[in-house]
C-alpha cells in the first residue's frame, strides 16, 4: 500500500509539468496585448510598454518565458500580478476562502446526500422516496445560478436569516448559503447514487445471511448494507472535491466571494500568465491528490481491491 | 397423495414426542403488476426433533420458498396468504418483526445456497461470525472471540484462529460453506435449515462438508431441514423426504421408501433421471448379471442412456481422431513485485479420441481439465506437448487452416445464461457461425437454421424469440445447434449439463446421445460429475491437479477404480449406500 502511494504520487511530477506548459502555452497564444489592456484607454509610452515588458519577461520567446517561469516557481517566487500584488499573496488570500467553502459543500451533500439516499432506497417506492427522486431531478435539471438566486433573494432578502453577501474575509457562518447552493447538483448525484446502490444491496444474499442470523434491522442496516453502499458514493465524492474547489466561479460571482473562481477568471480575462499557471498548478494537485485519497479510501472501504505493488 | 403422506409419517416410530415443526397448508404467493402469483400452494409437511427432512423439486418448485417462508425471509414481494407454521407449537407466521428476531439464529438456524454471495465481501470472518453470537448470546470481549474461534473449528476450519482477519474473498468455496454452516449453528438452534448447502461445491467436498453436518447436528441433537434437487442426495442425508413439484407436495413419506417404490408420476421422473441414481443402477445391473427391465424404475425417461451405457462396447477401434501427447500448460503468476510463480495448469497429459466416441475429463475444480479443453480448440497456446487432430499438428495452425480446423470442432459451455447474446434472436445465434465462415446463402443459411432446430427438438417458431425468453435447457439446445451448425466433427462440451436442473439434464444428455449416433459425432466431455460420466462416456480420464492420475474405459473406471483419488470421486456420488429395484 505505501509502495503504492508513493508511486501514485511519482506520477504527480510528470502530470504537474504536462498541465502547467500546457495552460502556460494556452494563455500565452491569447490574443490581444495583456499590456494595452492593463492600461486601456490611454496607452502609455513605448519606453514604458518596453520596461514592463522586459520586468515580466514578454520579450522573450514563449519556451524561455515558461522555463524562467518554471525556474522561479521552485524557488518559491510564483510571480507578480500585473497590478504588482505576488501571486503568493493572491493564493494566500484567495484559497483558504475557496477551501472553506468547498469543504462546507461537501459536508452538506455527503451528509445530506447519503442520509437522503438511505431512506429513499429503503423505502423504495413509496411516498420519500418518490419526493427525493422529483427533487433530485429538479436540483440537477435548474442551473445553479438559479438556484443561487432564488436561495439568495428567499433567505437573504425576503426572509432576512443570511448575508446576500459575503463579506471579505468569508467566515463560516456566511458562506452556508453558498456552501448549499454549491452542494445542491452533486447532493442530487449523491442522493441517486446511494439510493440506487442501498436498494441493490438490500436484496444481496448475504443481506439475507445477516438477518437470518438473527441481527436487528438497523444494524443488518448500517453494517451491512450501508458500508457495501459508500463504495460508489466515496469514489464520486472524490471527484467532486475537485470540481468543488475549481467549479465555484458562478457560485462566487452569485455572493461576491473572492475565492479561486474569481481570480482565476480575472486573470484569465487580463492574460496574466504566472497567476494563472500558478493557480492552475495547486488545483492540478489537489485534484490528483483527492483522486489519490479516494483510491486509498476505496481500499479500506473493500478489502477485496488490494492494488498491485 | 398428500394426506396419504401425512398419514405415513404421523405412524412413524419417533413420534414419541410432540413435533418440532408442523407446516399446515402453507400457501405463499408473490405480488406483481398482474396480481399475486402462487408459489407455495397448500404445502404440509412435520419434523420431529432430531430428525432430518429433505425437500426436494426442481428450480420453481417452491421448495426454498417454502424454507425462507419459515424464517419470514421471503424475497422481494413474497407473503404468506394463507396456513400456518407452527414452531414447537407457536405459530411463526403471526410473529411480529421482533419476536422473529429473537427466533432467528437462537431456534432457527439457516444455512444458504451459494457460499460465494452469502458473506459480506467487506467484513472479515470473524466479524461475521463473532456478529452472529453476540446476537445471540450475552458473551462480549475476549469470551466472544474464544467462541467465534470455537464455532469455527467445530466447522472444521483448525486454523481458525489465525484466519479470523481474513475476508471471504480469501477462502475458498468450500470453507466459505464452513463458515456459514459454523454460523448458522453458532447458537446451538434446535432446527437447521440448510438450503442446497453444497450445491455451489466439488463433489468431493460436498461430501466432507455434508458428513461434517450430520456429525455436528446429531451431536447436538438439532432437527435439519435439508433443501435439494439431488433426489439421490436427499435420500442419503435423510430420513424423511417431501417432494415438491409446482408449489405442491406430491409425495412425502421415508426416503427408502419413495425411492424404492415412487408413487407420483414425477417422483417416477426424478428417480429416473437422477444421473447419481442412474448410474448406481447400471452398475447395480451389471453387478447383478441380471438384464431384467423391471431394474429401471416405471417411467424412466433415461432407459435408452442405461441400455446405451450398460450395451457399450469397447470403443471401436482404429486410429485416434484426437491425440494429446504430453501437453504442458504453465501460467506464470504474479506474485510480488517482478516475481513470479509458475503454476502448472496441466502437466504430460497424454490420451487419444477415436471417432464417434465420448471421452470424459473428470475433475474438480482446479484439476485443469478445462485449460485441457481450451488447449484443443486452440483458445490458449501450449507451453509444450503436442495434439494432432487426423494426424496433423494444429500446434501451428493459421489464418485459413485455423478456421477449417474450428469448423470441424466445436465448442459448447457451462452457462446457458452467458454463453448466447441476449440482444440476438435465436435464429441469428444459430446463423452466425455461418455467416463468419461464409457458408452457403441467406435463404440456405435460412434452412439450415429451420434444419438445427429440428435436431435439437425445438419449434421452427423458436428462431425469433430472444434467449431472455427460454429456459436454461432450451439455451444449451440452442447453444448445442449453433455447435452443430457447420457439420463438426468434434464437440467439445465443457461442463454442458452442470448447470442444468435433472429432469433437463437427462432431456439434454438423451439429445447428444442421439445426435452422436445420427451425425457419428465425437465427443470430449468435460465434467466434474462422475454421474453424468457413467451415463455418456465410452472412455474417462481422471484429472487431479494437471495431470491424468487414471485413464480407461468408463467401465473399468467404475468396476474397478485403481486410483485412490478415483476412489474417493466415486464414493462420493450421493446415494452410494442405497438398494434398487428390490
Amino acid at each position: 500500500m505505501l509502495w503504492y502511494t508513493g508511486k501514485r504520487l511519482l506520477q504527480m511530477i510528470p502530470v504537474f509539468f504536462g498541465a502547467t506548459f500546457l495552460i502556460y502555452f494556452m494563455v500565452f497564444s491569447l490574443p490581444g496585448d495583456p499590456i494595452a489592456a492593463l492600461y486601456g484607454e490611454r496607452p502609455p509610452s513605448p519606453a514604458v510598454i518596453a520596461q514592463i515588458r522586459a520586468e515580466y519577461n514578454l520579450d522573450q520567446p514563449f519556451i524561455v518565458q515558461y522555463l524562467l517561469y518554471i525556474g522561479n516557481f521552485f524557488q518559491g517566487d510564483l510571480g507578480t500580478t500585473y497590478s504588482g500584488r505576488s501571486v503568493s499573496d493572491v493564493m494566500a488570500s484567495a484559497f483558504p476562502i475557496t477551501a472553506r467553502l468547498a469543504m462546507l459543500a461537501l459536508a452538506f451533500e455527503a451528509f445530506f446526500g447519503i442520509l437522503v439516499g438511505l431512506i429513499a432506497g429503503l423505502r423504495k417506492g413509496k411516498l420519500f422516496d418518490a419526493s427525493a427522486l422529483v427533487v433530485s431531478l429538479l436540483l440537477i435539471s435548474v442551473p445553479t445560478f438559479v438556484i443561487g438566486f432564488v436561495l439568495q433573494f428567499v433567505f437573504g432578502v425576503q426572509l432576512g436569516w443570511a448575508r446576500t453577501t459575503v463579506s471579505g474575509a468569508a467566515p463560516l457562518d456566511e458562506l452556508i448559503l453558498p456552501a448549499l447552493v454549491l452542494a445542491s447538483v452533486s447532493f442530487a448525484y449523491i442522493v441517486r447514487l446511494t439510493r440506487a446502490s442501498v436498494s441493490d444491496n438490500l436484496n444481496a444474499d448475504f443481506v439475507r445471511t445477516a438477518t437470518a442470523k438473527g441481527l436487528s434491522r438497523p444494524r443488518v442496516v448500517t453494517v451491512h448494507v450501508l458500508r457495501n453502499s459508500l463504495v460508489p458514493v466515496i469514489t464520486f465524492l472524490g471527484v467532486d472535491i475537485g470540481s468543488l474547489m475549481v467549479g465555484a466561479i458562478v457560485t462566487e460571482g452569485i455572493f461576491n466571494i473572492n475565492g479561486v473562481g474569481g481570480t482565476v477568471f480575472k486573470a484569465i480575462r487580463l492574460g496574466e500568465g504566472p497567476t494563472v499557471v500558478s493557480f492552475i498548478a495547486v488545483m492540478v494537485v489537489i485534484f490528483v491528490l483527492a483522486n489519490l485519497l479516494v483510491d486509498l479510501l476505496y481500499a479500506a472501504l473493500d478489502p477485496r481491491i488490494r492494488y498491485a505493488k | 397423495m398428500t394426506q396419504l403422506a401425512n398419514q405415513t409419517v404421523n405412524q412413524m416410530p419417533s413420534s414419541d414426542s410432540a413435533p418440532l415443526l408442523e407446516i399446515h397448508d402453507l400457501e405463499v404467493g408473490f405480488r406483481t403488476q398482474r396480481g399475486l402469483v402462487p408459489a407455495v400452494r397448500g404445502v404440509n409437511l412435520t419434523l420431529y426433533p432430531g430428525q432430518t427432512l429433505a425437500i426436494v423439486g426442481e428450480s420453481g418448485s417452491g421448495k426454498t420458498t417454502t424454507a425462507q417462508a419459515i424464517i419470514k425471509l421471503l424475497a422481494g414481494t413474497g407473503q404468506v396468504t394463507g396456513g400456518q407454521i407452527l414452531f414447537e407449537g407457536r405459530d411463526l407466521t403471526t410473529l411480529t418483526a421482533a419476536e422473529m428476531q429473537a427466533v432467528r439464529g437462537r431456534e432457527i438456524g439457516y444455512v444458504p445456497q451459494d457460499p460465494m454471495s452469502n458473506l459480506n465481501p467487506v467484513w472479515n470472518i470473524g466479524f461475521q461470525v463473532a456478529e452472529a453470537i453476540r446476537a445471540n448470546s450475552d458473551l462480549r470481549g475476549k469470551a466472544l472471540k474464544q467462541r467465534t474461534i470455537e464455532v469455527l473449528q467445530e466447522a472444521g476450519l483448525a486454523d481458525a484462529a489465525d484466519r479470523l482477519k481474513q475476508y471471504p474473498h480469501q477462502f475458498s468455496g468450500g470453507m466459505r460453506q464452513r463458515v456459514l454452516i459454523g454460523i448458522g449453528l453458532s447458537a446451538r438452534p434446535k432446527l437447521l435449515i440448510a438450503d442446497e448447502p453444497t450445491s455451489a461445491l466439488d463433489v468431493t467436498v460436498q461430501r466432507q462438508i455434508l458428513d461434517h453436518l450430520a456429525t455436528l447436528t446429531r451431536d447436538y441433537g438439532t432437527s435439519v431441514l435439508f433443501i435439494t434437487h439431488d433426489l439421490g442426495l436427499a435420500a442419503e442425508r435423510a430420513e424423511q423426504l417431501v417432494v415438491m413439484y409446482k408449489g405442491k407436495v406430491v409425495e412425502s413419506g421415508p426416503s427408502q421408501e419413495i425411492l424404492a417404490n415412487p408413487q407420483h408420476p414425477y417422483t417416477q421422473r426424478l428417480v429416473a433421471a437422477a444421473p447419481s441414481l442412474a448410474s448406481r443402477r447400471i452398475q447395480a445391473k451389471k453387478n447383478q448379471d441380471a438384464p431384467a427391465p423391471e431394474i429401471f424404475s416405471a417411467g424412466g425417461t433415461d432407459t435408452a442412456l442405461i441400455t446405451r451405457a450398460t450395451e457399450r462396447e469397447l470403443a471401436a477401434s482404429g486410429k485416434d481422431l484426437i491425440s494429446v501427447e504430453g501437453i504442458t500448460k504453465m501460467y506464470r503468476i504474479r506474485t510480488s513485485g517482478l516475481k513470479h510463480d509458475e503454476l502448472l495448469a496441466v502437466n504430460d497429459v497424454s490420451f487419444g479420441v477415436k471417432k464417434g466416441t465420448t471421452t470424459a475429463i473428470v475433475g474438480e475444480s482446479g484439476s485443469g481439465k478445462s485449460t485441457v479443453a481450451k488447449l484443443i480448440l486452440q483458445l490458449e497456446s501450449l507451453t509444450s506437448g503436442r495434439i494432432e487432430f487426423e494426424g496433423r499438428d494444429v500446434a501451428g495452425l493459421k489464418g485459413r487452416e485455423l478456421l477449417n480446423f474450428r469448423r470441424r470442432v466445436q465448442p459448447v459451455f457451462q452457462d446457458p445464461y452467458g454463453s448466447l447474446d441476449p440482444q440476438y434472436n435465436v435464429g441469428n445465434t444459430i446463423a452466425e457461425p455461418l455467416l463468419a465462415h461464409r457458408v452457403g446463402t441467406k435463404k440456405e443459411r435460412q434452412k439450415r437454421v429451420l434444419e438445427l432446430l429440428e435436431q435439437v427438438s425445438l419449434p421452427a417458431a423458436t428462431q425469433f424469440r430472444y434467449p431472455s425468453e427460454l429456459s436454461g435447457g432450451q439455451r444449451q439446445r440452442i447453444a448445442i445447434a449453433r455447435a452443430l451448425a457447420l457439420k463438426p466433427d468434434v464437440l467439445v462440451l465443457d461442463e454442458a449439463v452442470s448447470a442444468l436442473d435433472v429432469l433437463v439434464q437427462g432431456q439434454i444428455l438423451n439429445l447428444l446421445t442421439e445426435l452422436q449416433t445420427e451425425l457419428n459425432l465425437t465427443y470430449l466431455f468435460i465434467t466434474h460429475d462422475l454421474a453424468v460420466v457413467r451415463l455418456v462416456a465410452d472412455n474417462v480420464c481422471v484429472m487431479q491437479k494437471g495431470r491424468i492420475v487414471e485413464a480407461a474405459s468408463t467401465d473399468d473406471v467404475f468396476d474397478n477404480p485403481r486410483e485412490v483419488y478415483t476412489q474417493d470421486l466415486l464414493a462420493a456420488i450421493p446415494g452410494g449406500d442405497f438398494e434398487f429395484g428390490r
